[in-house]
């Protein structure tokens, strides 16, 4: 059985190792979060919100001239159709309803390409509470519109300017400044990281994608099962979601895409489960890439959101036991990609998905293979990457 | 006996233990930055092992830790610059560090040379009482290496109690619920903090630390506990030093006397 224990771990990942100064947000979050989402009245506000504000369901859309091409049958889970752009605001909808029945005033956040930022800033916007984003100094400067949109939504952006200023740093500031303000302030992790209960929380957030494929797939294929269910993985919030409800059917094959940047031994990559090994990050004991020293290394991808040197603990374990396939997909390959699907199917996805997408020339299938691909976002955020990139 | 309980022994009051990073600023100033906080006449010396991600230090010791593995500093060559020190240097000595340097070390390995060296005690800011209790306890122990824990002002009754069973060094208090260096000064919610730690009549020696930087804030926290530590001060102060062991000593008498 796949599933978090009581003390947070999978397997031998998880845990909360976290200062003493932590341990108190830390433990009313635990001791409080599966009481309130269990409450029929928190239930109702979080469907209520996913249906008519996120846009839920989204689509499982059979993608007909990508099925031709790679010779399956390949459906896309639709999250880049999610209201602002990806599946980030699925886990922040139901963490502001948290933080609301916590009493909490204030809501920080880290966002590494800023689909996090947006999906927080928007729920704060929503819900009428202050909101401060960490983002990393270079995400910033290849991010702007996710910048610009989380101020015109009313929040605060800021630099984080320390180590490889990306989202590791960024996720170092916000837990700083949550340390700071331990009372009035929530803080929305946007993955599948960080201290227990964030990983198994973020991911009980985020499993809608997965329930929804199950009954969509009933409608489409008359089974509830797909071969292979295909995600990008960063710190893991949308594989994590597209895997949930599937952790414990092992016929169904779990495929988890990860950054390998300029190539895995190029010393420019995210491949963490390559390039890792077991220590601490962020509060939880996972795969992580570091020194023999123990010190983190700065890792690398062409998408913002996917440079990041560790991976939720659910998916070390996943590794671990070989129940997920991880493949580590190469900058120019996602690029290629994210061009291949917007000529195919006339969805421009964004560069983390895509990496997702040219995993489907990494692995074995089966002619007659069905292949939910997750979609995890759009690709309006990497259009500057997109054109600097030119190749179309 | 450990030095850190021979020290509580003789020595209830105005405790001032000093922290440093290793390497810092420059890699092989660890021994004579020691030398001069022995001394300026501090009480313990917390040498911080530098790390990546110091997710519970402010700006001036995230920098310190940067500078210092840019410097080439490592757990393998701080155990290096540590042997012999005893020769030198008779202050009770405690390693500051974050836990995955550690275990990947190997936290057996890390503990026996941190007996080998003479190091007396740890504090690790990462690693919970739970994990600490069921995973390494029983090694620290049998290391003779006293453990430290941090409680800050939200920390329970309860929770304090049990840190207090649980230790017999002495209790790092966060004074303001902040990462290092961030604030300056004590307000008067800290010093109600002080005063209720100080009712529950621990039996562990209090040291706070965190926002201590001059001989006035030295001693509001000494009139509550047993005594302060100072970080980030510190390392502001040895940064653009030309005159390093004169300017530490003058600092350390500055703040005690």
């Amino acid at each position: 059985m796949i599933r978090v224990d009581e003390k947070g771990f999978y397997g031998r990942f998880g845990g909360a190792y976290i200062p003493e100064m932590l341990h108190p947000n830390v433990e009313e979050l635990k001791e409080n979060y599966e009481a309130i989402i269990a409450t029929p009245e928190f239930q109702q506000e979080f469907r209520m919100l996913l249906k008519d504000y996120v846009g839920r369901p989204t689509p499982l859309y059979l993608a007909q001239r990508l099925s031709e091409k790679y010779g399956a049958k390949i459906y896309l889970k639709r999250e880049d159709l999610c209201h602002t752009g990806a599946h980030k605001v699925n886990n922040t909808i139901g963490q502001i309803i948290l933080a609301k029945k916590l009493g909490k005033k204030r809501i920080i956040a880290e966002t590494g390409a800023g689909q996090h930022g947006v999906a927080t800033a928007t729920v704060c916007a929503l819900m009428g509470m202050d909101c401060t984003v960490y983002m990393g100094e270079l995400d910033i400067e290849r991010q702007r519109p996710n910048v610009e949109r989380m101020k015109i939504l009313g929040a605060k952006v800021v630099a984080a300017t320390s180590g490889s200023k990306t989202l590791k740093d960024a996720t170092n500031e916000a837990m700083r400044q949550w340390i700071n303000n331990p009372v009035d302030t929530h803080y929305i992790i946007g993955s599948v990281v960080g201290p227990h209960p964030y990983p198994e929380m973020v991911a009980r957030f985020q499993s809608v994608i997965s329930e929804e494929m199950k009954w969509q797939l009933q409608e489409k294929e008359g089974r509830e099962n797909p071969d292979l269910v295909i995600a990008c993985v960063g710190g893991g919030s949308n594989a994590a979601g597209a895997f949930y409800h599937y952790y414990n059917t092992p016929e169904v094959r779990l495929v988890a895409a990860e950054a390998a940047g300029l190539g895995v031994s190029s010393g420019k990559s995210a491949a963490t489960t390559v390039l890792g090994t077991p220590g601490i990050l962020h509060g939880s004991k996972t795969i992580l890439m570091q020194t023999e020293d123990g010190q983190v290394v700065e890792p690398h991808s062409i998408s913002a959101g996917l440079d990041y040197p560790g991976i939720g603990p659910v998916h070390a374990h996943l590794f671990d036991i070989g129940r997920a396939e991880f493949v580590a997909v190469e900058d120019e390959d996602a690029m290629k990609a994210g061009i291949e699907l917007s000529r195919l199917e006339g969805i421009i996805p964004a560069i983390e998905s895509a990496h997702a997408i040219h995993a489907l020339n990494m692995i074995e299938y089966r002619k007659d293979d069905v292949i939910v691909i997750n979609l995890s976002g759009r690709g309006d955020k990497d259009l500057e990457t997109y054109i600097k990139w030119g190749g179309y | 006996m450990n030095r850190i309980h021979y020290l509580f022994n003789n020595k209830q009051e105005r405790v001032l233990s000093i922290y440093f990073t290793a390497g810092f600023p420059h890699l092989e100033d660890t021994i004579p930055v020691m030398e001069a906080i022995q001394a300026g006449g501090a009480d313990i010396i917390e040498i911080g092992v530098p790390y990546s991600d110091p997710i519970a230090d402010g700006p001036t010791i995230q920098d310190s830790n940067k500078i210092a593995l840019e410097n080439g500093m490592s757990m393998k060559k701080l155990f290096e610059q540590l042997r012999g020190f005893r020769a030198k240097i008779n202050l009770p000595v405690v390693l500051m560090g974050y836990l995955n340097p550690i275990i990947q070390f190997g936290m057996e390995e890390f503990c026996q040379k941190c007996k080998e060296v003479g190091v007396d005690g740890l504090i690790v800011p990462d690693l919970p009482m739970q994990q600490y209790l069921d995973e390494y306890k029983s090694l620290f122990e049998e290391y003779g290496l006293v453990n430290t824990f941090l409680i800050s002002p939200q920390t329970s009754e309860k929770r304090i109690r049990q840190i207090d069973e649980n230790t017999d060094g002495f209790i790092y208090m966060v004074s303001s619920h902040s990462i290092t260096g961030a604030k300056s000064g004590i307000s008067e919610e800290q010093i109600a903090y002080f005063k209720r730690v100080q009712e529950m009549k621990l039996k562990n020696p209090r040291l706070i630390g965190f926002g201590i930087s001059d001989s006035e804030t030295f001693t509001t926290a000494s009139k509550y506990s047993n005594g302060a530590i100072i970080g980030s001060a510190f390392i502001k102060k040895i940064k653009d030093s030309k005159n390093q062991s004169q300017d530490i000593q003058d600092y350390i008498q500055a703040v005690i006397n």
